[in-house]
């Protein structure tokens, strides 16, 4: 029998007031695509920084193909053949691709022709990356090629991924398994943590399962089900996101008429004439790869960049295009963008504070130009508590919780301020099945109390789970919409990847086609 | 050409050098996201320990390397206690200044009053014989003392290291995302701790050149704010080496042309041209720094920021 290229034995470590990892044991074998399961603040991220020796462990022991070895730093690792890529990219917006790239990779490796040997993995891959361009000028998705890239670009031994598939289409997927597939088979072992059970089902030959920082469980995802092993995750029963019965959906509540916008980023996409409504009741779903107009489109509604036609954007029966973020909120509208921390949250600041920022004139948390502390605490308590944060309390800093917990407070915070339309983009990206269950139930209560939600997203299972009506976002322009039992998820990533495909035969008609798939 | 033109050009460049060591110095500190406002405390007692050193052992090298040396020492002192201890970078920034200002003082108390015969030039006889635009060229580029040539090639070196080569990549990372550095595995506060002593050292001879050079003797507080427009040339040429380089010409040309303003007795009131460079300068850097997009892209966005590495 070969020996494990892993073999992690009792490895304990402490922060204080939290035991992170007590007592893990880890065996990872040549070629093998091993899981790591838990929900988020399980102790998986805290292990995997152990092995790319970002972190020192208390306690434990490492061994390497059956040598024990100590990892000072993450050079170490690399030079044991050990890649990783993070779940908070460790990217530097000011620079450029293929700057970034040559900071993760050591120095003989990046002399040379680096350039062209990253067009060259990236297109083998099928991972297309420029590498001229500028890391802020990129997706989110894109972003994340660039964290594989640099790992394979160090033909590694181990290759850790944090969350890989979280913004990536089906297709894309698709690729990606191709690819880690090829690496295993290869002997490359991977080391792959992900919320995405069905996923880990299809791809990974065992799972270790953690919770609270213990080792829980090992199982073979192949004889499990998605849900027996969110289960022994969670340690309790899932519940799935339920759709209340019996909603009427009412008038149209957000209106989008022939919306243009051009994008002040060089590299962003431009709006082309994007037309839709959202009606009282209802859930519209916008699939799309990233960096297709989404982020544009949220700023164009969150009036973060207001557009030149007034007309184009209605919330209930007020005309808002030219408006700002202050008059939208007041007009009723919520929004939750897709970074938390800078951009939903402010992260130095408190739970509290960050629940006046958003919520100071619609719950009255202001007095004669005074904040009122003491409300705006009992408010963000409120949230803690209705949306089950789980944190120490209101006084913690935003950047102190998990990015599930955050992404619960700020959907609570926004939910509180009873909104008529909320629009939110990527909501449960990098966030544990059972609080991306949670928010999902929250969107389908909230169009239950009569609210308009718009919901932009990569995960598709999310979208067919949630909405009442999907569209596809391709290249800054968007489809028509089809309801869920209408159109198949291979036809609508389809139509992400830009292939104009017909989805219920009469697409271009206008009218609702035939039932495809 | 006015006679008083030739003296003029010279006496532009003896009093922009220093600003180029100072801001270059600050530029690179500023790149790896560490605010030193001590520029102007590290200076004086650059000042003051060139100008000892050159007056008792007579030798302009050493004196220039004790300047440098003495910078980078206060350099020390404001890394070990903000990188290390993570104390607050803009207070420990000032309380250097402060104490540089007074440490300086003490220093000097028995230099008043004596001279430095300045620094070695470098002469080309041949060049300036040219006729017509021979003493032009002459003036403008050649004759100066060592270190204005040392200063324009540490601009362009400064300008190479951080746009060209890793280690200044490095740099340059530590300054943006000092977390991602941390996790990809540079050691953050050495990095940033080597920037501080280049920045101290360059503020230090920055300090000399004014001691030995500019005004070749020693007096109390002579920097008199210098190191203050060095920091905001920084800013101002949004973390640009050559832009570092223009700002403290325009800052020294402007300041030379109005003491010639005054001297020729043009009836505007002294003080507004004592003025003059300090809004001609800020205006007209902010004018090409105007496109915000570069000026995010270039700034470090950890400035400022203490890293403590958790684990």
């Amino acid at each position: 029998m070969t020996a494990p290229r892993l073999e992690l034995k009792g490895v304990t470590k402490r922060y204080p007031g939290v035991v992170a990892n007590n007592d893990v044991d880890l065996t990872v074998m040549p070629g093998e695509i091993h899981a790591l399961l838990g929900e988020n603040g399980a102790g998986k991220s805290t292990l995997v920084k152990f092995i790319y020796g970002v972190q020192r462990a208390d306690a434990g022991v490492m061994k390497w193909e059956g040598r024990e070895v100590e990892i000072p730093n993450p050079k170490a690792a690399r030079d044991l053949g050990i890649g990783m890529v993070f779940q908070h990219f460790s990217l530097f917006d000011a620079m450029t691709v293929e700057e970034n790239i040559a900071l993760g990779i050591s120095a003989e490796l990046a002399r040379g022709d680096l350039n062209s040997r990253i067009k060259e993995i990236s297109a083998s891959y099928g991972l297309p990356l420029q590498p001229d361009r500028y890391v802020h000028t990129l997706s989110v998705g894109e972003r994340q090629r660039i964290e594989v890239v640099r790992c394979l670009l160090q033909s590694p031994k181990l290759l850790i991924m944090d969350e890989p598939t979280s913004v990536l289409t089906p297709q894309e997927v698709e690729e990606l398994f191709k690819t880690l597939r090829r690496l295993s088979g290869e002997g490359v072992s991977i080391l792959y943590i992900s919320h995405k059970l069905q996923e880990i089902k299809e791809l990974c030959h065992t799972a270790t399962i953690m919770r609270m920082g213990e080792v829980v469980d090992d199982c073979d995802p192949a004889e499990e089900t998605a849900r027996s092993m969110a289960e022994m995750m969670m340690g309790k029963n899932l519940m799935s996101p339920e759709r209340p019965e019996g909603i009427e959906t009412g008038a149209p509540r957000l209106v989008v008429r022939n919306l243009n916008m051009e994008t002040s980023d060089q590299y962003g996409v431009d709006l082309h004439g994007i037309s839709f409504e959202v009606r009282s009741g209802e859930i519209l779903g916008i699939a799309g790869i990233s960096g297709n107009g989404q982020t544009e489109l949220m700023d164009a509604l969150s009036g973060e960049v207001p557009v030149d036609d007034d007309d184009s954007i209605i919330i209930g029966d007020k005309t808002v295009g030219g408006a700002g973020p202050v008059e939208r909120r007041a007009a009723g509208m919520s929004f939750v963008p897709e970074e938390r921390l800078g951009h939903g949250a402010v992260p130095e600041m408190t739970l509290w504070e960050n629940a006046f920022l958003s919520g100071a004139t619609r719950k009255d948390l202001v007095k004669s130009g005074f904040i009122q502390i003491k409300k705006s605490s009992t408010y963000a308590s409120e949230i803690v508590e209705k949306f089950k944060v789980k944190t120490p309390g209101v006084l913690n800093a935003a950047d102190s919780l998990s990015g599930g917990n955050l992404q619960k407070f700020i959907f609570g915070r926004e939910i509180l301020q009873d909104p008529s339309v909320i629009v939110v983009l990527q909501p449960t990206w990098g966030v544990d099945a059972g609080s991306a269950a949670a928010i999902r139930q929250s969107l389908l209560d909230l169009a239950a109390g009569g609210a308009a939600v718009l919901v932009i997203s990569q995960d598709l299972e999310e979208l067919f789970e949630v909405a009442d009506q999907i569209a596809v976002i391709c290249q800054g322009r968007l489809s028509r919409s089809w309801p869920p039992d209408e159109i198949t998820v291979d036809e609508i990533g389809l139509l992400m990847a830009g292939v104009e495909a017909d989805p219920g035969g009469e697409a271009h008609n206008g009218e609702a086609g035939g039932h495809a798939g | 050409m006015p006679e008083w033109f030739i003296p003029f050009l010279l006496s532009v460049v003896t009093a922009s050098t220093p600003f180029v060591f100072a801001g270059i110095g600050e530029l690179v500190v500023e790149k790896s996201g560490v605010l030193n406002l001590g520029v102007e405390g590290m200076m004086i007692v650059g000042a003051v320990s060139a100008f000892a050193a050159g007056v008792t052992t007579g030798s302009g090298p050493l004196a220039v390397f004790t300047g440098a040396f003495a910078g980078a020492a206060m350099a020390l002192i404001f890394g070990v206690l903000t990188l290390y201890l993570l104390s607050n970078q803009v207070a420990t920034g000032l309380a250097l200044t402060l104490f540089g200002l007074g440490l300086s003082a003490l220093m000097g108390h028995g230099m008043v009053g004596k001279t430095f015969p300045g620094l070695p030039h470098l002469e080309f006889p041949l060049l300036e014989q040219i006729p017509v635009v021979g003493p032009l060229i002459g003036t403008l580029l050649l004759g100066h003392d060592v270190l204005v040539y040392f200063s324009v090639v540490l601009v362009i070196a400064v300008g190479w290291f951080l746009n060209k080569s890793r280690a200044g990549m490095v740099l340059r990372a530590v300054g943006e995302n000092h977390n991602a550095a941390h996790s990809i595995g540079y050691p953050v506060n050495l990095v940033r701790l080597l920037a501080v002593l280049f920045g101290g050292a360059m503020a230090g001879l920055g300090g000399a050149y004014l001691s030995l050079v500019h005004t070749p003797l020693w007096v109390e507080n002579m920097t008199a704010g210098r190191g203050w427009i060095a920091l905001a040339l920084v800013v101002f040429a949004s973390w640009r080496p050559a832009r570092v380089f223009v700002g403290a010409y325009l800052f020294g040309g402007l300041t030379i042309m109005q003491l010639h303003a005054q001297g020729l007795g043009i009836e505007i009131p002294p003080q507004v041209l004592a003025m003059a460079p300090y809004l001609a300068t800020i205006v007209v850097l902010v004018i090409i720094s105007r496109d915000s997009a570069l000026v995010r892209l270039n700034a470090p966005a950890c400035l400022g920021k203490s890293f403590h590495a958790t684990g």
